[in-house]
């Protein structure tokens, strides 16, 4: 998995597949086991899964845009702290724009908005693919990679608040009859979910490569 | 200003609030470098090093920037202290215990992105803790962290002699242990007062 991910770095199609890479191929959660922390966190509820999948995404994009643009500026001994820094300021931006629209959401992620600074996909992407091509496939792949992001995240929020609340975006689904998984909301319920998707994950890969052989 | 006592704060984050199984920080090495019973010991006594270093730091660049009424640059500063904190520790172990320095090997730089590091500069600005309390807080988190890292190493150990299914391998067996380490932590909830 290691080998593929870096070939495809080395030598990057432009254009659509750029997008669709980060989507299943090098998905940044179930290929390449990145950016676990707010993954599990944040994940207990769809609204806040989606909040923090849109808060990556505009930081993603924004960060491989920036980095894209001064690639050729920045010397390579400093261009982590530089990239770093690139992110930090998006980051700071996006917890911001997260208070002025709601303070309620702003509240439930907590410190995992300002966290998003550590998350290794996006400063895996700046390195990976940002510092070394154009503006436009840099826009595409941090789209891409974030649209992966917000699938897992999408699925486990899913999961966790339909299992462990019985709703959907705060709807409540069953009637009152539904006895709670309480688990699932609770941390340990983060990896249980995580841990069976993976093995979905895997599975469905084998068959896929077990087919096409 | 907070008056949460030391041995609450230092119990609190060990066992109850323990970083990684319950506030989800610094996943990445738990998954990663959980493999072995001593390499697991040693990143943990890496990480509790600089988890000190930054509390230290972190501290004195929250005051300047109240002083300048700066706010909005915390992010930024904390992030480039962790950054050069690390290099400053990695160069004074070299100097200092060489021995040290090549048992700890790559695990030092990569301390730099390790979430429980900055989430640990954030919480103790975030609940307003003097000194004392944020060193108590990071010693007690290092610890929190080296105990869930040799505990899951552990069990790992054992169970790379078990046969289990070739999809169940690697992550997702890690991560279905983790949950059931996780759900065992929840039992110290009672111990907070």
């Amino acid at each position: 998995m290691r080998q593929e991910t870096l070939t495809a770095a080395a030598a990057p199609e432009i254009g659509l597949d750029t997008f669709l890479d980060g989507i299943w191929k090098e998905n940044p959660t179930f290929v390449t086991v990145l950016g676990m922390c707010p993954l599990l966190a944040v994940s207990n509820s769809v609204q806040n899964a989606l909040a923090m999948a849109l808060a990556t995404m505009f930081v993603l994009v924004m960060s491989n845009m920036a980095v894209s643009l001064v690639r050729n500026v920045i010397p390579s001994q400093v261009r982590l702290v530089a990239f770093i820094m690139i992110i930090a300021t998006f980051v700071t931006v996006a917890e911001y724009l997260l208070q002025a629209i709601s303070l309620e959401l702003h509240r439930a992620l907590g410190a995992f908005v300002p966290l998003i600074v550590v998350n290794c996909i996006i400063l895996g992407r700046a390195e990976a693919f940002a510092s070394k091509n154009p503006v436009i496939p840099s826009i595409l792949d941090g789209l891409g990679t974030s649209m992966g992001f917000l699938l897992a995240i999408f699925t486990m929020g899913a999961v966790r608040e339909i299992l462990g609340s019985g709703s959907f975006l705060g709807f409540p689904l069953f009637g009152d009859n539904f006895e709670p998984w309480v688990v699932m909301i609770l941390p340990s319920g983060g990896f249980f979910v995580l841990g069976v998707l993976m093995l979905g994950v895997n599975r469905l890969n084998a068959w896929l490569k077990a087919e096409t052989r | 200003m907070n008056t949460e006592s030391l041995g609450s704060i230092f119990l609190n984050s060990v066992l109850i609030n323990n970083f990684v199984l319950s506030l989800f920080l610094g996943i990445c090495p738990f998954l990663g470098i959980s493999g072995k019973r001593d390499t697991a010991f040693r990143m943990g006594v890496a990480v509790t090093f600089v988890l000190v270093v930054t509390a230290t730091s972190a501290y004195g660049v929250h005051r300047v920037l109240v002083y300048f009424d700066a706010l909005y640059l915390e992010l930024i500063a904390y992030i480039a202290v962790i950054a050069s904190s690390v290099q400053l520790v990695e160069m004074f172990i070299k100097r200092v215990s060489p021995a040290l320095f090549r048992a700890l090997g790559i695990y030092l730089p990569l301390i730099t992105t390790n979430c429980a590091v900055l989430g640990l500069a954030l919480f103790q600005t975030a609940r307003a803790y003097n000194f004392l309390q944020s060193l108590v807080f990071a010693v007690g988190s290092g610890l929190g962290f080296t105990l869930a890292l040799v505990i899951m190493a552990g069990m790992r150990e054992e169970l790379s002699l078990a046969k289990v299914p070739n999809i169940v391998q690697g992550t997702a067996l890690t991560l279905i242990l983790a949950g059931i380490l996780s759900l065992a932590f929840m039992g110290f909830g009672g111990l907070g007062g």
